[in-house]
């Protein structure tokens, strides 16, 4: 049953599948960019960012662009450990 | 049990990696339009060039001083129309996908295409100056295929060995200086439509059959 205990909880959503599946393979992201990657709405979006940043799989960085607040997204060494972690076990299950 | 979710996850996270680092609506049918609109130019300049040639003595200097507007005149009218093509069909393949044109995916990829292509130009116009003329169409081609390269990293990998293709053009041209024109029909025309109809068959032409 080690399979299944690799399918992590956190990751069981589509949007924060696809929030770590973009943080992936881009060294940031900012809010923006992942709302309009995922088709999200703000409040969603900031929920599902929060349940990932307090599980430390990503980081959050604010900052101003000119007077513009910009919110800048990266994953941790943590989090890309985890989601790798995630797909194997995926693939595994599928593999069944 | 729940396999098939499972698969979902899966094909989600490919699809929003590839979404989120690769702008993959560039479209193949561009490639094959602009690829023509070389040949013709290819076509009309070669005459203009025929002309020259078939002069001698102050006639010949005097054409080839006419000609040189002529000849800027096409190449200008050659791009113009290429990218005007690249960016309605990639806008009209891009609505048809529900992406926006001009993301973050986007600015990338022509970010990445355009610092290799404007040193090139920079170049090409400083041995225009110098009266280089003879290394111009290699420098052209080789500099584009870097261009094509360098932003292959962020579209189809397609792209990737037109730039290939197109710097080993430009490379043997350089040793066959005075075939430039030949080299450019072959680099910029049919390399275009090869690789235009390899993207537009790939990725095009099964998507409108499904």
């Amino acid at each position: 049953m080690s399979i299944i205990n690799n399918i992590n909880k956190a990751f069981d959503h589509r949007i924060r599948l696809g929030i770590m599946s973009v943080l992936m393979v881009n060294d940031y992201a900012d809010f923006k960019m992942l709302k309009e990657l995922l088709g999200a709405t703000d409040g969603n979006l900031a929920s599902h960012t929060k349940a990932l940043e307090k599980e430390e799989y990503i980081l959050v960085e604010k900052q101003f662009i000119g007077r513009k607040p910009n919110t800048r997204y990266s994953v941790t060494k943590l989090g890309k450990l985890q989601f790798k972690r995630h797909i194997d076990a995926l693939e595994k299950l599928i593999g069944k | 049990m729940d396999s098939n979710k499972y698969l979902d996850d899966i094909s989600e996270i490919k699809n929003m990696m590839s979404r989120s680092s690769r702008f993959i609506s560039l479209s193949g049918l561009s490639g094959i339009l602009a690829g023509t609109y070389a040949l013709i130019g290819a076509y009309l300049a070669h005459g203009i060039i025929q002309n020259i040639e078939n002069q001698f003595g102050v006639k010949r200097f005097l054409t080839a001083l006419n000609s040189v507007e002529k000849l800027m005149l096409i190449a200008l009218i050659v791009i113009t129309s290429a990218v005007i093509t690249g960016i309605v069909l990639t806008y009209y393949k891009s609505k048809k996908n529900g992406d926006k044109l001009w993301d973050v995916s986007a600015k990338r990829l022509l970010t990445n295409f355009l610092i290799p292509l404007l040193t090139g130009g920079i170049f090409c116009f400083a041995m225009l100056n110098n009266g280089v003329f003879e290394y111009i169409a290699p420098s052209t081609l080789i500099f584009y295929g870097m261009a094509c390269l360098n932003a292959s990293k962020y579209t189809v990998r397609d792209v990737r060995y037109l730039g290939i293709t197109v710097i080993t053009l430009g490379l043997i041209s350089a040793y066959f200086t005075g075939y430039g024109l030949y080299f450019w029909a072959l680099g910029f025309g049919v390399c275009h439509i090869v690789y235009g109809a390899l993207m537009h068959f790939k990725y095009d032409w099964k998507k409108s059959k499904e």
